[in-house]
Formats: structure tokens, C-alpha cells, sequence
């Protein structure tokens, strides 16, 4: 690492000093709050702190945080990796993230698909790792076109390596301007946001994992790498099962794309994969927790592909507890839930609780889902039986939960 | 085929503008139908295939910008909307739908845009989003109700004589003008999406009962418990 000059030295120290005393009085985990202080004193932080290193950005939809904590798993391999593991993903958690490890050589940063422009900008990432785009907290997110061609502009101005979903039409459609593209066929269940041509705006055919317009030549390009079941083909054809200790579809999804960026960075799977394996539950994600005789898995979903991502990985025989919110992160508007099939949970003990609980009492009354309404969380566990429980929440319902149980989560 | 009996409703380009939860309107009619033992046959119209002229209550939701574009040329194009609207059909059109039935709408860069012409209304890019709960004294041409619901636009409609507004805003943005949606004839243009008929059920009976006459009453505990907790945390105390 070349030495950075005083002032940016300073900024940085002074806000690591922010970040421990954040987390010391019990604040936060003070990923936020010290970039926000290192980039007042120094604007230009991120550019200083991200040059030299070999860097990936991930972003995507749903997926981002897993996937950015498989990928640092990887490249561990390789040497220090700094990331930004709590999913602060706006610059600020950038900068933190990179001064608590101002040694490490590698660096992967969860970026917040918006943000993507800026600090593919600030930074000059020699990778990027998208996956998915979709409808999301639509109070205050960008509409997800608009935001696909803000990722085709950016990725246009620079040398950065992609590696990119081909199955997802938008992902398709912002990566493609990049120089450089691997294409991994990792799958798209929620397909609701992408029957129209993205480049014309005709209809698209689709075939299984295949897409093609009907009135232009936008279609999808050949993989490299192939998401196959609970396998991943590599560019060479060759299958390696994955046999995560996540479980579920996405994090295979998740997976495949982990393994080709750590191609990129020259770590072949063999050396990768077992690295993925290590990975057992990502910031409180699919952990199993204990409360007098029931055993909670814990499931966090927050919009309609998230949620069908979650009802995959959900046990058909157990009771399930979903809980949501619409606080500032959660997005306000409760239309989505609308958006989100619940006849599948169809012969369950569904129990209904958060903040916004008459929303989801309304919608799945109007889908034929019966279901017990309960005031809080605790009810709900305790109205349960003891034995294993699926919890679906959405994030600051989940959040919420996971301060229960305890951050160590 | 459709049985003569049933209510027939026609969602408009799903593919190119649902995008806030307004599925939901679809279902909610459906089930209020059901419920009541009317029959319904719904048809997904995908923009590449032909609206049919032969449903009784049309639906059309929300969108960004260059959907909403093409949505609006689709339709004139087709112009199957445009006869079922002639021969008596319903319309329940929201957000980016409501602003295409007008004469014209803002485009993504804030250039008029013509719209199909089924409502007198004129449509243009406000200078900022209006984003949030939204509470309005229905007129009362359509019974004496409260509209509760959730907006998220940039548009400023003017209303011309043509139609009456929908509701008087308490809270929230809606025209723009202190008026909430439109009505004329069975067309109802709002701007609430979350999807409207959740929290107004009263509404999508409004509907129904145009193509059906007079309705049996249900259990709307769940409907009139969302609506309580809603209209109690935004309505000034």
C-alpha cells in the first residue's frame, strides 16, 4: 500500500476515533458514522483509500450483502480483504470500511445499487459483481429502468471487469456497455419487472433461464458460467456442487457469481468453493436461534423477489411467523406486499404480526391464506408449539427480532 | 369463452405498467365478486396482444415514465379500450394509467406526451414527488366516503369540465389542486396506488355493482380495521 498523504491519514484516523466511540456508547456499530466524519475532513477519502487495491463492488437488488460475504470468504485466500460486512453500502460505509483495513490489499464493497455510479466513479473498481434488478421500496427508491441506464453510462466511462447475471434482462441490458463482461446464468424466479425489452420496449420471449426480444436484437448473450441446479458449470464445463451451508436457491445463485468473480482475481474454484462453504449465516441471515423450546430460522425478505426467494427456502411442514414494517428502510408504501404470492403458504399455521401488520392480515385474507393475527413477536412465538419455525421479516422488522436475540447474531 | 353471467375484468399491459402493487385491485375485485357468488373471468392483457372490447370493468395501473409512453401508444394504437369504453365498460385507471387516459401527460423529460383522450383531464411534471399517505372527502356523486390510500407521483392534473373531481384532499397532494383523481361516466381516475381498492372497498363495490346492480353486503372486518388504523394515524386529530 503506498502511504496516504497527512490530511487523508488524519480523516481516516479521526474517523475510525468516530467508530469506536459509536460502538463503545452503544450507537451503532459505528460503520456510518465514522466514514461520514473522514469524508467531511476529506472529500476525496474513497479515491485515495480504494487506489492500489484490487477492488470488486457488488450490487444488486437482493443478494448483496451474502454475496459480498462470499466473495471476501474467497479472497481471503489471497491475502487481507477489507469489506464492509453490516451492509453499510453508501460511501460513508465504504470508507470505513477501507480504513479499518488500510493494509489489505483486496477489497469487496456491498454498494447500494443507486450509489453504483458514483463509486464505480470515485473509486475505478477493476470488477463489478451485478445480479439482479427489481421492484424495490418504491417511495424512495429510483424507478429500476432509469437506474439500469444510470449503470450503462457509468459503466461505459471506465475499465472496470463486470460480471453479471445474463438472466436478469435489466442486469443484461446496464452491464453491457462495460469492456469487459462474464456472463453467469444464475437464474431470475421474479420476473415481473422484465417482460419488456429494456433497450425497445417489445415484448420478450422467454424460454426457461432464455430471453430474447421479439421487435429488436437485444437478447440474451451465451454464459460462461452456469448455475445448474445445486451445481455450477465453469467456463471449462466442468460441474462442482455446491453443497453450501446457506440454504436456498439465491445463495447458489449467490454462489455462482462469488465463484466467477473470484476467477477474475485468479483463485480458481477449487481453492474457492470450499471457502463458500465456511460461510454459515450473513449479518443475523438464516441463522437459527433459541426461545423456550422453538427454534427459529430466520428469514429476512424485503420485497415481492425477495420474498419468493424466502417461501423457496421456508419448510412447507412448519408453522411460519412473518412480521413487516414500513419504516424509512423498509420504504413506507406498503403496496408491494400486493405484489407478493402468499397463496403458497396455503395449509400452514401462518402467524401475522409487526407494524404493519393489518396490511399483511388484509392482503392475505384477500388470497384465502388463513392466519393468526398477534400483536407482537413474542405472542406469536409464544401461541406456537415448541419445535422448528420459519420467520420471515422485512428489514426492520428483522432487525428488530435480531436486537432480541442479541447482535451477535 | 365468457359465460353471459360473469363480470368480466380486463387488466391493461401488467407487463408494462403494475408496478405498485396494483395486482391487488384486480384481486380485491375478484374476491368481493366471488365472495358473493357472481362469477368472474379475468384476461391479462399483455402490450404486444389486443385489449378486448368485451370486458365490463377495465383496470390499469402505475409505471415509470417509458412505460408509460408506450402504454399510451399501445393503446391507441389498439384502440379496443377506447370501444369498450363507448359501449359502456368501467374504468378504474391509476397513477401513470390515470394521467394516460387524459389529453396529454409529461414525459420523462418533462415534454407533453398525447394520451388517449378518455377523460377530460391534462396532465405535466410537477417540480417534486409527492410521496405519501393521502386522505380525501369523496364527492359525493359516488357516496360519502373517505378515500385513504398512498400516492407516489410527479404529476399535476387539471381537470377540465368534463369531469368531477374524485375527492377533496385532506392530506396529501394529489391534482395539485386540492382535488384527489377524477370521475366521468364509469371512469375513475385516481392517483392512489397500495392499490387503491385495499383501503376502499366501498370503492371496487362501486364498480361492481355498475356492471351487477345491487350488491350483498360482506364481512369487511379486515378492510375497515387497515382503513381505521390508516385514516387514525394520518387524519389531523
Amino acid at each position: 500500500m503506498t502511504q496516504l498523504p497527512l490530511r487523508a491519514q488524519l480523516a481516516s484516523a479521526l474517523g475510525r476515533t468516530a467508530a469506536t466511540l459509536s460502538r463503545v456508547t452503544g450507537r451503532g456499530d459505528g460503520s456510518v458514522i465514522g466514514g461520514r466524519v473522514g469524508l467531511i475532513l476529506e472529500p476525496d477519502l474513497l479515491r485515495r483509500l480504494a487506489a492500489d487495491r484490487k477492488l470488486v463492488l457488488v450490487s444488486a437488488t437482493n443478494g448483496k450483502t451474502t454475496t459480498t460475504r462470499l466473495i471476501t470468504s474467497a479472497l481471503q485466500e489471497l491475502g487481507e480483504v477489507a469489506t464492509n460486512a453490516f451492509g453499510a453500502n453508501m460511501p460513508a460505509g465504504h470508507v470505513s470500511a477501507l480504513s479499518q483495513s488500510k493494509q489489505a490489499p483486496l477489497a469487496v464493497l456491498e454498494v447500494d445499487e443507486k450509489y453504483l455510479p458514483e463509486v464505480l466513479a470515485t473509486t475505478g473498481a477493476g470488477v463489478a459483481c451485478l445480479m439482479n434488478l427489481s421492484r424495490d421500496q418504491m417511495d424512495r427508491a429510483a424507478e429500476i429502468w432509469l437506474l439500469a441506464q444510470k449503470w450503462r453510462r457509468a459503466l461505459a466511462a471506465k475499465n472496470t471487469h463486470v460480471v453479471a447475471n445474463c438472466d436478469d434482462p435489466l442486469v443484461t441490458w446496464g452491464a453491457a456497455t462495460a469492456g469487459q463482461v462474464t456472463w453467469v446464468s444464475c437464474g431470475q424466479p421474479w420476473k415481473e419487472d422484465s417482460w419488456c425489452c429494456p433497450e425497445c420496449g417489445g415484448p420478450l420471449d422467454r424460454k426457461g433461464d432464455d430471453w430474447a426480444c421479439r421487435e429488436c436484437t437485444f437478447r440474451r448473450p451465451e454464459p460462461a458460467w452456469v448455475l445448474d441446479d445445486d451445481a455450477v458449470v465453469d467456463p471449462r464445463g466442468r460441474r462442482w456442487v455446491l453443497d453450501l451451508r446457506l440454504p436456498g436457491r439465491a445463495n447458489r445463485a449467490n454462489a455462482a457469481m462469488s465463484l466467477a468473480v473470484a476467477e477474475v482475481f485468479g483463485l480458481p474454484v477449487e481453492q474457492a468453493l470450499p471457502r463458500l462453504r465456511e460461510v454459515t449465516s450473513v449479518a443475523g441471515r438464516y441463522t437459527m436461534v433459541e426461545r423456550d423450546g422453538r427454534s427459529l430460522r430466520l428469514l429476512l425478505a424485503k420485497n415481492p423477489a425477495g420474498w419468493l426467494e424466502a417461501f423457496e427456502v421456508a419448510d412447507p411442514a412448519l408453522p411460519i411467523i412473518l412480521s413487516v414494517n414500513a419504516q424509512g428502510p423498509d420504504g413506507r408504501d406498503t403496496s408491494w406486499l400486493w405484489d407478493v404470492d402468499y397463496r403458497v403458504l396455503r395449509g400452514r399455521p401462518v402467524y401475522v404480526t409487526g407494524e404493519r401488520r393489518l396490511d399483511l392480515a388484509l392482503r392475505l385474507d384477500v388470497a384465502d391464506v388463513p392466519f393468526r393475527l398477534c400483536d407482537t413477536f413474542e405472542q406469536a412465538v409464544g401461541e406456537l408449539p415448541p419445535g422448528r419455525v420459519d420467520v420471515i421479516a422485512n428489514y426492520t422488522a428483522f432487525q428488530r427480532i435480531r436486537a432480541e436475540f442479541g447482535r451477535a447474531l | 369463452m365468457p359465460s353471459d353471467s360473469a363480470v368480466r375484468i380486463v387488466w391493461i399491459y401488467p407487463d408494462l405498467l403494475s408496478t405498485y402493487g396494483d395486482q391487488g385491485n384486480v384481486l380485491i375485485l375478484e374476491q368481493r365478486a366471488r365472495r358473493r357468488g357472481i362469477p368472474v373471468e379475468t384476461v391479462h392483457v399483455r402490450s404486444a396482444d389486443p385489449v378486448p372490447d368485451s370486458g365490463d370493468i377495465y383496470l390499469i395501473g402505475g409505471g415509470e415514465d417509458r412505460p408509460q409512453i408506450l402504454a399510451a401508444e399501445r393503446l391507441r394504437r389498439d384502440g379496443g379500450l377506447a370501444r369498450a369504453i363507448d359501449r359502456g365498460a368501467a374504468l378504474l385507471a391509476v397513477c401513470a394509467g390515470y394521467q394516460i387516459m387524459g389529453s396529454t401527460f409529461g414525459g420523462e423529460e418533462g415534454q407533453p406526451v398525447a394520451g388517449i383522450g378518455l377523460l377530460d383531464i391534462e396532465s405535466t411534471r410537477g417540480p417534486a414527488r409527492a410521496v405519501g399517505e393521502l386522505a380525501a372527502e369523496v364527492d359525493t356523486g359516488l357516496g360519502g366516503h373517505i378515500l385513504s390510500g398512498f400516492e407516489n407521483h410527479m404529476g399535476v392534473t387539471r381537470l377540465g369540465p368534463g369531469v368531477r373531481p374524485l375527492s377533496r384532499t385532506i392530506v396529501g397532494t394529489g391534482n395539485g389542486d386540492g382535488t384527489e383523481g377524477c370521475h366521468a361516466g364509469k371512469i375513475v381516475g385516481t392517483y392512489l396506488h397500495g392499490p387503491a381498492l385495499a383501503r376502499n372497498h366501498w370503492l371496487a363495490d362501486v364498480f361492481l355493482g355498475w356492471v351487477t346492480g345491487p350488491l350483498a353486503p360482506l364481512d369487511d372486518a379486515w378492510h375497515e380495521r387497515l382503513r381505521a388504523e390508516r385514516l387514525k394515524a394520518v387524519l389531523p386529530a
